[in-house]
């Protein structure tokens, strides 16, 4: 069995008086793509904000490369290497696509904070040969200087994948990369998935569309009521029959 | 990548402005507005509005309370004057040290908060320095009366070369007096060193994580930055911006008050590089121009003058004319100022510069969409020139 990188122990999370994640135990494989499926209101978003520091639980802890996440800033976690798309993209629509990217590009380089006040932009020609790969290798390089804001909604989540994967984290978290997307869309994105996949990068992937869990995860968890239900291979997932019930309402996948 | 086109942009926008400023006695001739007492101002709220364009313009953050530095520069730049000496470079590099410090101090603590909380925050900063200018601080500040030059000043740093002369003495830098046309160079001189910093940090990966702040700061966050330095480090800047036009101000006038501080002031510099044009380089420029260029005129008008320019027309048109302008001139110039700001948020929100691009555009005959995609790398559309 290959190491652990990301486990979450014991985390529960309130809301008032709904319960959003009791009890969450969950292990993370390095190189693996981990598929979180559940119905709505599961907690699988939840889960994922106390991951990236967004959320403080209200005990439990989130320990990443054997150091504990809780209690720190967001800028903190993803400077030890996690990097999240948002299920509602969040990019910066004021700027050019480059300059989407080569901002987490000099986070990576640079840190948490640098004042490079006199450096001429267009002489950081490697961070942006950098981003203009990336770019490339997601399909985006026609509008390279135009605004991000003006990009379609499919298009804004893959620039923001693309802005995660130029920092190389070593974990990616993705809620939902394909909702809202048509389904030529959802393939290119599965197509890109599976690419990234080569490179070994953990994932932890929230997704409803089923073909897509399929398609991509090397192991699946169910969450339902906060907490996990089932875990294991996508065959094993598929027939499992406490899944079908929770999740499928019973229906044969 | 082509990436020299920039590098030479920027130089040849920099030689085009010195250019510019430095020949404003020549060209502003016609317009009669070359006369020095203008000329400084100009030069001296070109560094004010410059400076904050840089908080304002680049990160968003809204700040009410910039006069509170340009009146902390200003007691500054009279105290080393009165202590020193009167060459006015210790007199402003205390200013832009002293403000820079005082804007660490408000900026770490209003920078906590962000959009209207923030600007609120800054506006009773600036309030409370006003008002304590005028109570428990006046042995610094000497109250209302304002803080003046005296013969008895002990002028450490003067004496050690001369005895103190018949009179006051009056400011200089080594030698070039800071009243009249001399005195504009020396502050043109600044605004150009100020305005070639602002253009280095708008082109620096500092400057464009600044904008990405502004844009999104949730996703700032997730991508690994502390932005809370950042923020301090632009407000810190501009701060020292507003000292120096502070301290400018003292120097081409070794007097400085309270009303400086005043809210007014703060809400001018907003003016002005809101109606030029908000996180552009050369917009607030511009909207110091502009509004003191016609604040100038404007206020300088009375009824007489109004009579004077209807003369032309029949005698009772002339009256009704006289009477609807009347409100607008002399002490009315605000009303005017007010009814341009109106016009300009409404039909131009991104000021003088918006307008600009727009006539370009026209003239192009391309729609913006295209135009944007030919964009220079590394440039954004704002800072086109």
């Amino acid at each position: 069995m290959s190491n652990i990188i990301l486990e979450i122990d014991n985390v529960q999370k309130s809301f008032g008086g709904l319960k959003a994640l009791s009890d969450l135990n969950l292990k993370i494989e390095e190189g693996k793509v981990h598929a979180i499926i559940g119905p709505n209101g599961a907690g699988k978003s939840t889960m994922l904000n106390v991951c990236i520091g967004q959320l403080a639980p209200d005990s439990g802890t989130v320990t990443f490369y054997g150091e504990n996440m809780i209690g720190k800033a967001p800028h903190e976690i993803n400077q030890a290497g996690i990097s999240r798309v948002f299920q509602t993209p969040q990019i910066f629509p004021d700027l050019s696509l480059l300059q989407n990217v080569m901002i987490p590009a000099f986070a990576k380089r640079e840190g948490a904070f640098k004042m490079n006040i006199f450096r001429s932009l267009s002489n950081e020609t490697e961070v942006q040969d950098e981003a203009c790969h990336i770019l490339e290798d997601i399909g985006l390089t026609a509008q390279l200087h135009s605004h991000a804001g003006s990009l379609s909604r499919g298009d804004k989540r893959r620039l923001e994948l693309a802005m995660c994967l130029v920092q190389h984290p070593k974990l990616l978290l993705l809620d939902e990369p394909t909702a809202g997307m048509a389904r030529h869309d959802t393939n290119k994105t599965i197509d890109l998935l599976k690419r990234i996949k080569e490179g070994g990068m953990t994932k932890i992937i929230i997704e409803h569309d089923m073909h897509v869990v399929f398609s991509v995860a090397d192991h699946i968890s169910v969450l339902a009521q906060g907490t996990i239900i089932a875990s294991g291979t996508p065959d094993e997932i598929r027939g499992n029959p406490k899944v079908q019930e929770a999740y499928l309402g019973g229906a044969h996948l | 990548m082509k990436k020299a086109p920039t590098i030479k942009n920027d130089i040849l926008v920099m030689l085009i402005f010195s250019a510019v400023i430095l020949s404003m006695p020549i060209w502003l001739e016609p317009l009669g507005a070359s006369y020095p007492d203008l000329l400084q101002k100009f030069a001296i709220f070109g560094i004010f509005a410059v400076g904050y364009n840089i908080l304002f313009g680049l990160t968003g953050y809204l700040s009410f309370g910039h006069a509170a530095f340009l009146g902390v520069g200003s007691y500054t730049a009279v105290w080393s004057f009165k202590l020193l000496t009167m060459n006015i470079l210790p007199a402003i590099m205390f200013s832009v040290l002293l403000s820079g410090l005082f804007a660490l101090l408000i900026g770490f603590i209003t920078l906590r908060r962000s959009g209207i909380y923030f600007s609120i925050l800054t506006l009773a900063f600036a309030q409370m320095f006003y008002n304590l200018a005028y109570s428990v601080l006046t042995p610094i500040t000497n109250g209302e009366t304002g803080l003046q030059l005296a013969r008895s000043d002990p002028r450490v740093i003067d004496r050690l070369f001369s005895e103190a002369g018949e009179g006051l003495p009056s400011t200089d830098f080594f030698g070039f007096a800071m009243s009249g046309y001399s005195g504009f160079y020396v502050c043109a001189g600044l605004l150009i060193i100020a305005f070639f910093i602002s253009q280095r940090i708008f082109h620096s990966p500092f400057g464009i994580k600044l904008r990405a702040i502004k844009s999104n700061q949730t996703r700032m966050k997730y991508t690994g930055y502390n932005t809370r330095p950042y923020l301090l480090t632009a407000f810190v800047i501009s701060g020292m911006y507003a000292g120096l036009a502070g301290g400018l101000m003292a120097s081409t006038d070794p007097l400085a008050g309270a009303e400086r501080m005043q809210w007014t002031a703060s809400g001018e510099v907003v003016l002005m590089t809101i109606l030029g044009g908000v996180g552009t380089l050369i917009g607030p420029m511009l909207g110091v121009g502009i509004i003191k260029y016609f604040e100038n005129i404007f206020s300088a008008l009375n009824e007489q003058a109004l009579h004077q320019a209807y003369s032309f027309m029949p005698d009772w048109l002339a009256n009704i004319m006289v009477t609807i302008t009347q409100p607008f001139v002399g002490e009315g110039w605000h009303l005017t100022l007010g009814a341009l700001f109106v016009l300009i948020v409404v039909f131009l929100p991104g000021g003088i510069m918006e307008g600009i691009e727009k006539i370009k555009n026209l003239f192009a005959k391309k729609t913006p969409e295209p135009i944007m995609l030919e964009k220079p790398l590394k440039k954004s559309p704002e800072t086109e020139k």
